[in-house]
């Protein structure tokens, strides 16, 4: 590609420096980039996507695009459908990944992703400098920010690492020579007719049960509590539809044992290992054989020295606690971007946390954080679109419907229209939700989001803001079976739950 | 959120989980998720709904209802639970005093986990016994 022989953005000073070339920082640097904003992207890898080449281990992404869908391919509606492609605004940059699939699984292969991601690159022209690694930070007084590199020193106010959650962790019982870690297995026939012990139940251990259920001759799977599944929490906490093969297996006595109970020790005795667990629900421990141990007990934030200088992390995963706008709470100038915006929780309503974990996430999180940079650290006013008073319940419900931002950052984003009597009714577009709620300094304003609640279908939830105080939320019920909100019983709901804000002159609703 | 390995050692020394066994308390911590929050930021949010069962392990908050200071919360205290066992919104807005650190439970788990964990179940309602008490103290 012409960026690696041309080698952009040397070291220096700039006014914003994005790190990582994933999926994250693609979308943040093309939106950027868009809006005029003047800034350098760097990365350790030779190309976009360089965690493609290494994982899921079994080949396939979690997240689907649908080739066929009722929306039209390449248009805003689809995006609901596509959750792997980039969100370009000329035609030939948008929907790439149908386009790069060979039509065999609507989860696109890691060759597929990572073709989408260079395909997006090179169309749409985006530059990073490539083979530059992030090696230590620094601050400087005044607040500047140095990041110390392979190529040398890159000089910025304003930092946005998308550097992945991506180092395989285990915990210490683990930490013992010969088990081995999601991300560095052996080809799955080197378990052939062997005795595997998998650690964690979560996406990863299952994911990897799943893979070698052809070869191993048992497989146990242990953690303390039980694992949760997603299609009992409608959401995506939990082990996926495609990964649940190995619960069949133990139900059906087929050689698996998936185990609540914790690991006491682990030793090595030559060629075989012995795992002894402890279960809440028995009183002695439990004693088994292993040829193979398998830690897929999660993965941290590759941070560096971040911690050092003041960004406060949390959870196992050691995610930097951010704002709603994805900047570190501790440490001005430093923002996150990619699947890190995880750490930016939001309400987690009924207990669902964010998509900002996964692509269709966190990619409209990017676009967000573009706009609130180029707002916030560069003075360019947010575009916003006033609209009249007759348009405010459609435009709510029609992204209830079918805004893809709503779709998958449910409870997260929100759409937003300000009703300002002195300035008049404006679409604000997308902001984060936990942004909304706590804008005290905010003009009246109502924010409709999609919400889950673990078991029903999704449904509209509107918040009401008035005088800088939350004045109630409202949701739409019950909720449609066929996920259209825009018809009339709704649009009489949301015009009651707007009255305190609009005229009942505004609110009127044809049926 | 995963919560971190040393949070077993945190939550044997609170009230709340004084009966309970390592494994037990192992089971807790992955059954729950770990959140953070920043001084000022509001954890609990007085109207909205489905919040959850929170559990301090770091840090402080206040209680605020309407604007005004009502209590404060420490590590070993816990809130929300009002509201996820009568399915109503918070009364009270909870706000960080300085970096704040919990265990949270979603509301409809805590039923769940309230009967399969009786102990702990018993040690809520002493936290309820205290907490009417003081009420009715204040109303007399």
């Amino acid at each position: 590609m012409a960026e690696l022989t041309e080698r952009p953005f040397p070291p220096g000073a700039y006014p914003l420096v994005v790190v990582g070339s994933g999926p994250g920082a693609l979308q943040l640097t093309y939106t950027l980039r868009g809006m005029g904003i003047d800034h350098a992207v760097i990365s350790q890898d030779d190309a976009p996507g360089g965690m493609f080449r290494k994982w899921p281990i079994f080949q396939r992404m979690l997240s689907w695009t649908k080739p066929f869908a009722e929306q039209k391919r390449g248009s805003r509606e689809y995006e609901r459908y596509d959750w792997n492609s980039m969100l370009g605004e000329e035609q030939d940059t948008r929907a790439i990944m149908p386009t790069v699939m060979d039509g065999t699984s609507y989860f696109p292969s890691r060759p597929e992703m990572e073709r989408g991601l260079a395909t997006f690159a090179q169309r749409t022209g985006l530059q990073v400098r490539h083979g530059c690694r992030w090696e230590a930070t620094r601050r400087l007084e005044g607040g500047d920010l140095v990041l110390e590199t392979s190529d040398g020193e890159y000089r910025a106010p304003t930092i946005v690492f998308a550097v992945g959650v991506s180092q395989p962790w285990r915990p210490p019982v683990l930490d013992l020579e010969g088990v081995e870690q999601y991300g560095d297995l052996r080809p799955a026939e080197t378990y052939r007719d062997r005795r595997v012990f998998i650690v964690g139940k979560q996406n990863s251990g299952f994911e990897i049960a799943s893979g070698l259920l052809p070869w191993a001759r048992q497989i146990v799977l242990a953690s303390p509590s039980p694992a949760q599944l997603s299609v009992q929490t409608h959401s995506l906490v939990g082990v996926r539809a495609r990964y649940v093969q190995p619960y069949e297996d133990y139900a059906l006595a087929g050689g698996v044992v998936i185990l609540d109970a914790s690991i006491e020790k682990v030793e090595r005795d030559r060629d075989v290992f012995h795992v002894t667990t402890k279960s809440a629900h028995e009183d002695h421990p439990r004693h088994f054989v292993a040829d193979d141990v398998i830690a897929a007990t999660g993965f941290t934030c590759p941070l560096l020295d971040l911690p050092e200088i003041g960004v406060a992390t949390f959870g196992q995963s050691r995610l930097p606690a951010q704002t709603p706008f994805w900047r570190s709470v501790s440490i001005d100038g430093v923002y996150f971007a990619g699947t890190i915006m995880q750490g930016s929780q939001g309400l987690r309503k009924h207990g669902i946390p964010s998509n900002s974990g996964a692509v269709q996430g966190y990619r409209y999180n990017a676009r967000v954080l573009a706009r609130h940079l180029a707002e916030t650290r560069f003075g360019k006013p947010r575009q916003r679109r006033a609209i009249k008073p007759d348009e405010v319940i459609p435009l709510l419900l029609a992204e209830a419907s079918r805004g893809p931002e709503l779709w998958h950052q449910r409870s997260y984003l929100a759409r937003v229209v300000s009703l300002d009597r002195a300035e008049g009714i404006f679409d604000e577009g997308i902001l984060p939700l936990a942004h909304f709620v706590d804008d005290s300094d905010g003009p009246d304003a109502v924010a409709i989001t999609l919400e889950s609640n673990g078991q029903d279908p999704p449904y509209p939830t509107a918040y009401i803001r008035r005088r800088g105080q939350t004045l109630h939320e409202r949701s739409l019920q019950p909720p449609d079976i066929l996920l259209e909100y825009d018809g009339p019983a709704y649009a009489r709901e949301l015009a009651a739950a707007l009255e305190p804000v609009l005229d009942q002159a505004l609110t009127r609703v044809t049926p | 959120m995963e919560v971190r390995p040393d949070v077993v050692d945190i939550l044997s020394g609170f009230a709340l989980f004084a009966d309970m066994s390592t494994p037990e308390l192992e089971n807790i911590v992955q059954t729950f998720g770990e959140v953070y929050f920043a001084e000022g930021e509001r954890v609990v949010r007085q109207g909205l709904t489905a919040t959850g069962f929170y559990v301090v392990l770091d840090g402080g908050a206040n209680i605020v209802v309407g604007g005004k200071e009502r209590g404060n919360l420490r590590p070993g205290d816990f809130f929300g639970e009002i509201s996820c066992l009568l399915g109503e919104p918070p009364t009270a807005d909870v706000v960080a005093t300085k970096p704040l650190r919990c265990l949270v439970l979603a509301p409809h788990a805590l039923e769940e986990f309230l009967v399969a964990n009786p102990h702990v179940m018993y040690r809520v309602l002493q936290g309820e016994a205290r907490k009417l008490r003081t009420t009715t103290k204040w109303l007399s």
